[in-house]
């Protein structure tokens, strides 16, 4: 029996995984010490639970459990990884090097970073939505310190060239670090193989709960450090001070470990989900799939219905949890920077649907998710005076438009 | 954020959704708002030449389903009425009627300009003076 509302929109977060919560509750309760306890078994209990986290979520991104900073999640590991690196580098440089498509908890603390002195390069992207290797080289200089560029894009989920980026880095003695929160757990992340010596990511985006994720720092090849953002006790290395959220980085790490022992089966069956819900729709006359169809996220779909608007859509599809570029679902009445970014005129950014679909996803899901939108768009298409328009051979771009 | 009742109810049963024949003298055709600015209405009213009264509404919007609401609503008050009372429709009204929050307030002020415009275009046609519009 098919249960409404479907969760469609994975990318924003996803469920808990009944395993993560079922490890993580004694530590609410019984195991409730503090990690930072030396003196007694409650502590140590803690400490032990974190530790064995650590690993789990070492393991899935191999790297060394030392490696792992516990943080409250991917905006706080943006944060401190750029802030950080600015504020630890800064005598070597002030030049850091991102994309326009980033999420905004690394365009807006580089935005901050600005005021501070630091100057940024927000490389453009294709209409793929991926960046240029050469353009990447040509804008290192002598002062560059850090380029930041994300793993997977939240709204097209499409991959970045992580280990070419790095290998151009490694080059001119430059730090990498990766946004990589819709990445881990999702795809293979191997901070090694990728080069990569900093990374940000987060448990709700990979069935594990929300209010924790970590930092990837590199140790090794080379050392590197970050100047806390949070002062206090020196928790974690001292780059971030703050009580351990035990039960929380308990979920994360069980989260990472199912991730790692799930991800094949997972990814081949949500793939062909993904595919069917995609190949369906782009049968409908006029949508356009948004970024690169190869480099991208096994779970996630973004098309375009031109000449329907995104939130009537969304309305048209009441059953489906989605989200849509469309300026009217976010505050400031722009549509999304993203799909703008990649070349698209405001008014596809406005009629697009980004579909994410997730581990608990089923065909029969899919299959109400493809008969509703179908039936929304070819609707809203009957009302729509551009889509007469444009059956009537009308150039919507010869209309003199009254903007508003 | 939840839409009104009302907001649905027109959304998922429009009025008078449709075209009529633009280049008739006694139908006035509006049509306002941008593709890029995610909202464009096209409202028409086709007007007895005699009594100057509004005999038939149509409309078609890409947009929101604040927009689809206003213009379907629009439709619904423009039919019976003089092209003079029909002026005195308000966005003010429609946000009232159907219970719109602020951010959709746009949507109502693009359902006043349509049916200005729309009114405007028969004048013309008609041998009438344009009416500035607010």
């Amino acid at each position: 029996m098919l249960k409404l509302p479907i969760y469609l929109d994975h990318n924003a977060t996803t469920p808990c995984d009944t395993r993560v919560v079922e490890a993580m509750i004694p530590y609410f309760t019984n195991n409730f010490g503090n990690a930072a306890s030396r003196n007694h078994a409650f502590g140590w209990q803690a400490e032990e639970a974190v530790d064995y986290a650590r690993e789990q979520v070492a393991k899935l991104i191999n790297a060394d459990a030392k490696e792992i900073i516990f943080t409250s999640g991917a905006t706080e590991g943006d944060n401190l990884a750029i802030k950080g690196v600015f504020e630890m580098y800064r005598e070597k440089g002030n030049h850091i090097i991102t994309t326009k498509t980033e999420h905004k908890a690394v365009l807006d603390t580089c935005k901050h970073l600005e005021k501070a002195g630091a100057e940024i390069t927000y490389l453009s992207v294709g209409e793929d939505g991926m960046i240029n290797l050469e353009e990447l080289e040509a804008s290192i200089k002598p002062t560059t310190i850090l380029v930041s560029l994300m793993y997977a894009n939240n709204e097209i989920g499409v991959l970045q060239p992580i280990k070419e980026i790095s290998a151009i880095a490694k080059k001119h003695g430059v730090l990498v670090f990766t946004d990589a929160t819709q990445a881990v757990g999702k795809i293979p992340v191997d901070v090694q193989a990728d080069g990569i010596d900093l990374m940000a990511f987060t448990a709700h985006k990979m069935y594990g709960p929300k209010g924790v994720g970590a930092l990837y720092v590199r140790r090794k090849n080379p050392r590197v450090k970050v100047t806390s953002q949070m002062d206090g006790g020196g928790h974690e290395r001292g780059m971030r001070s703050g009580t351990l959220n035990v039960p929380g980085i308990v979920g994360l790490g069980k989260a990472c470990e199912i991730c790692m022992t799930d991800m094949e089966s997972d990814n081949k069956r949500i793939k062909a989900l993904r595919d069917k819900l995609e190949t369906s729709l782009m049968k409908l006359e006029e949508t356009y799939l948004n970024g690169n169809k190869e480099h991208r996220l096994p779970q996630v779909s973004n098309i375009s219905f031109k000449y329907v608007e995104g939130e009537g859509l969304l309305m048209g599809v009441k059953d489906i949890a989605l989200s849509s570029g469309s300026a009217c679902t976010s505050a400031s009445l722009e549509p999304s920077y993203v799909l703008k970014a990649l070349g698209l005129d405001d008014e596809l950014a406005h009629s697009s649907l980004r579909f994410g679909l997730g581990r608990f996803t089923t065909e029969e899901e899919v299959d109400f998710a493809i008969d509703q939108v179908t039936t929304a768009v070819n609707k809203l298409r009957e009302m729509s005076p551009l889509w007469e328009m444009f059956k009537e051979g009308i150039d919507l771009k010869s209309i003199d438009w009254q903007e508003h | 954020m939840a839409y009104s009742e009302k907001v649905i109810e027109h959304y998922t049963r429009p009025r008078n959704i449709g075209t009529l024949d633009k280049n008739k003298k006694n139908v006035g055709t509006g049509l306002v708002g941008a593709p890029e600015c995610g909202d464009v209405m096209r409202l028409q009213i086709e007007v007895d030449e005699t009594t100057h009264t509004i005999t038939d509404a149509k409309f078609k919007t890409f947009g929101c389903g604040s927009a689809i609401a206003s213009s379907s609503l629009a439709t619904e008050w423009l039919k019976g009425k003089s092209i003079d009372d029909a002026l005195t429709i308000d966005n003010m009204d429609i946000v009232e009627e159907l219970s719109l929050p602020p951010v959709k307030i746009h949507c109502s002020v693009l359902a006043e300009d349509a049916i200005r415009t729309a009114i405007n275009d028969y004048r013309v046609k008609n041998g009438l003076e344009a009416l500035p519009l607010k």
